[in-house]
């Protein structure tokens, strides 16, 4: 089964869940990233149960800190 | 009230510009855009935003100027060492551009005093490099109805989006809630290269400008994320409403501001 993961199709077994596809890349903060599905957000608690389907666009997007400290304490 | 004559020649290359012109560099003048955390990102946003004629600039960061900020706080230099932030940058715009003025607030932004901080602003950008700062500016951008830009950045990477009342997700759609503690990786201990902050910081300043002009296209519902390593920008669509969001859903359950406790770094030097 092909997925379009961040553009790039890539190859999965069929039947992965969005869980399962979070560990197959290496995401590294598995539990604080959120993922889109055909620009969706699936309930997060419900990403071992969804599964995804041929052609799905897949994203992750990340908590991104950087900038100024000052400004909030 | 009409150009001076050193004005039409600053701003040349912006009066030849289809889409900005007179008219433009006219609300340019008239425009004020408030940047929260004069760091990485701010540095640069305010840097562009005041050689642009933004005619009122605030600046809100509480910290004072580290040497560890110099490697990407490009508009704070060595002898400003121990100096306030909004004091060093505030000197850095008023040389750069006399058109501008700049209203500083030395002071820590907070859910008591953050609603009257943005109320007399037309756009805001999240300099902030901390999530309790990022929900709370997302939050009261919600509540007063105020456009504004985040960005983040660590690494070789970074990203930004911009919420429009009305057009599309806000932040809090996206991440729900703060991490906990220590749970994602801040710049202070994973670092960043300071060109990475140029690039999202000057996206941060395009947004604001192309928002005063009335041009083009915001990164409103869009994610648009950087990999630097790999020179590569990816502009993720986002739902256009996610109903369940606890600012901006359907049934909102934030009225006002909250202050989150836990900050995200336990020291504040060199972030």
């Amino acid at each position: 089964m092909k997925l379009i993961i961040s553009g790039e199709i890539k190859t999965y077994e069929d039947g992965i869940t969005i869980s399962q596809l979070i560990k197959e890349e290496k995401v590294e903060t598995p539990d604080y990233v959120t993922v889109s599905v055909n620009t969706e957000f699936p309930d997060r608690e419900a990403y071992e149960t969804t599964v995804l389907n041929e052609g799905d666009q897949v994203e992750f997007l990340y908590f991104m800190g950087g900038g100024a400290y000052g400004a909030f304490q | 009230m009409a150009l001076s004559n050193e004005q039409i020649e600053r701003y040349s290359r912006h009066l030849i510009l289809k889409g900005v012109g007179v008219s433009g560099q006219k609300k340019l003048l008239a425009g004020k855009v408030l940047v929260i955390g004069a760091g990485g990102l701010g540095a640069p946003a305010l840097m562009y935003l005041a050689a642009a004629g933004v005619g009122t600039i605030g600046i809100a960061d509480a910290d004072v100027v580290d040497r560890s900020n110099l490697q990407r706080q490009i508009i704070h230099s060595t002898p400003d060492i121990g100096k306030k932030k909004v004091d060093s940058a505030r000197e850095t715009i008023e040389a750069l551009n006399p058109d501008v003025k700049v209203i500083t607030y030395p002071d820590y932004v907070k859910a008591d005093n953050i609603l009257d901080l943005i109320k007399d602003y037309d756009f805001i950008l999240d300099g902030t490099d901390n999530f309790p700062a990022k929900f709370l500016i997302n939050d009261a951008c919600v509540i007063a109805k105020k456009p504004f830009c985040h960005a983040g950045i660590i690494r070789f990477s970074g990203q930004l989006m911009t919420y429009v009342p009305g057009e599309g997700p806000c932040y809090r759609c996206i991440f729900k809630d703060m991490p906990p503690k220590d749970a994602v990786p801040t710049c202070k201990e994973a670092g960043v290269i300071g060109a990475v902050a140029g690039v999202i910081g000057s996206l941060q300043a395009m947004e604001a400008v192309k928002y005063l002009l009335g041009t083009g296209e915001l990164l409103t519902g869009k994610l648009l994320t950087y990999d630097a390593l790999v020179s590569k920008f990816n502009r993720i669509t986002l739902p256009s409403h996610v109903s369940n969001c606890a600012v901006c859903g359907d049934h909102p359950t934030i009225p006002k501001p909250i202050d989150y406790e836990q900050p995200a770094c336990d020291l504040r030097k060199g972030v």
